[in-house]
């Protein structure tokens, strides 16, 4: 059987999303890098596979796969059997509820904290302007969202019940950068709940690889 | 067993997918009109079920479950012996299923809600449209949708040649595009979305949930 190849970035987290979830179902795979300075995701050899010209794609034998939730849950669903269980929940209810909490991340944690890691991390290493209106903005957004999540986590270990989900895995790319990168890092650690909870999954041996991997590829 | 409640709005995107996908699996329901004009989707009652404030949650036995492509998903996956099969026949159907339902999420929703939202909803609440917002919203729109343009050229639905919850998701939101902010022209002069759109808006589960959907 071909090996799994996932193209993307490592610094991408879209694309570190996927390899989390590759690590947790302990899938083998091959990382492929995709140079977006040199805007490789644009040209037509990868267009051909990702019509958006966006990073990650999932290769897996036959099947040609985008958008990393959809990469996540496919690996999820695919090796069920192996690596991490349960990330899917054990009933057809329990897996609602992830599904519903993959959309919380998806529609309302994703934008306003990839608004404020793009404008606080990335825009000054790419001299790009930064827009204060809308950093404060999404700065109470995103605020405004923990404290539902300050509230869910008082009640629950994990996100979506007692177990680690892909729902939990979800957010651990932008929440690493907030808390690394921004200088906005209280968002996080001043939440209680919010930062025993993203202690806890932060320090997940998938997640402690990426770190490893990430501070390899800034060495060279 | 009593039927699935849906809390929504009529006119609500979002709860008008999660109708249509009730009457594509045959699914009988009970609705329970959140009415935003009011404010009852930010009174403690409604939080008590929804945290986010935002319409729909639905509540079915014990469960209550919130975000509309999840309920989808809940959905398509409980009843999957009964009415229209949106999930695809095979895993990795599935899986183009899920990339497709991701695309309209992450690409198709942000440019079509913010042009949605700026003619029909900004000046119902005693604003101004905002139409160099729409402009640059018309654009990126334009753009994702010569993609689709593309894709479905080749595939007569977006995630093969079976209907399923990813073209489901587009309905709501096309439709006040197309019917009520009079930008028809962005489906219409693209040939195979257009022939796309032409056959799900007319699917007859599709109608009895837009027949609801009265913009004032």
């Amino acid at each position: 059987m071909a090996a799994v190849k996932l193209y993307g970035p490592l610094a991408s987290t879209a694309t570190s999303r996927a390899l989390a979830c590759l690590l947790e179902k302990q899938v083998e795979y091959q990382l492929i890098p995709v140079d977006l300075k040199k805007r490789e995701q644009k040209k037509p050899g990868f267009l051909a596979m990702q019509p958006f010209g966006q990073v990650p794609v999932l290769q897996d034998g036959a099947l040609t796969l985008f958008e990393s939730r959809a990469i996540v849950r496919y690996i999820a669903e695919k090796y069920a059997a192996q690596g991490t269980i349960g990330l899917l929940g054990k009933s057809l209810a329990e897996r609602a509820v992830i599904e519903q909490w993959m959309e919380v991340e998806s529609q309302t944690y994703n934008p306003p904290s990839s608004f404020l890691v793009f404008q606080l991390a990335f825009a000054p290493l790419w001299g790009i302007p930064q827009n204060q209106t809308e950093i404060a903005k999404n700065e109470k957004k995103f605020s405004n969202v923990l404290d539902v999540y300050e509230k869910r986590l008082s009640e629950s270990k994990y996100l979506a019940g007692d177990e680690f989900s892909i729902a939990d895995l979800s957010h651990l790319p932008n929440t690493e950068y907030i808390v690394k990168a921004t200088g906005k890092a209280e968002l996080i650690t001043s939440r209680k709940y919010v930062n025993a909870w993203w202690e806890n999954i932060s320090s997940r041996d998938s997640w402690k690889k990426i770190r490893e991997m990430s501070k390899a590829d800034s060495k060279k | 067993m009593a039927a699935i409640k849906v809390h929504g709005f009529h006119a609500s995107t979002a709860t008008n997918m999660v109708l249509c996908c009730l009457n594509e699996k045959q699914v009988e329901y009970d609705f329970v009109l959140v009415d935003l004009l009011t404010g009852a989707h930010k009174k403690p009652q409604y939080l008590a079920l929804n945290p986010f404030g935002v319409v729909p949650t639905i509540q079915d036995g014990d469960l209550t479950l919130f975000e509309s492509r999840a309920i989808l998903r809940y959905l398509a996956q409980k009843f999957k012996g009964q009415g229209t099969d949106l999930l695809g026949s095979t895993l990795s159907e599935e899986a183009l299923v899920y990339q497709w339902c991701e695309v309209e999420g992450q690409s198709f929703n942000p440019p079509v809600s913010t042009i949605v939202s700026q003619i029909l909803v900004v000046p119902r609440r005693g604003g101004s449209t905002d139409e160099a917002a729409v402009e640059m919203n018309i654009e990126k729109l334009g753009k994702v949708l010569d993609i689709y343009e593309e894709r479905l050229s080749k595939s007569k639905y977006l995630a093969g040649d079976f209907f399923s919850l990813a073209d489901l998701q587009h309905l709501p939101h096309t439709h006040y595009l197309v019917n009520a902010c009079g930008k028809g022209d962005l489906i219409s002069s693209r040939k195979h979305v257009n022939a796309w759109w032409e056959d799900i808006s007319s699917r007859p589960t599709w109608q009895k949930v837009a027949e609801n959907m009265k913009v004032n």
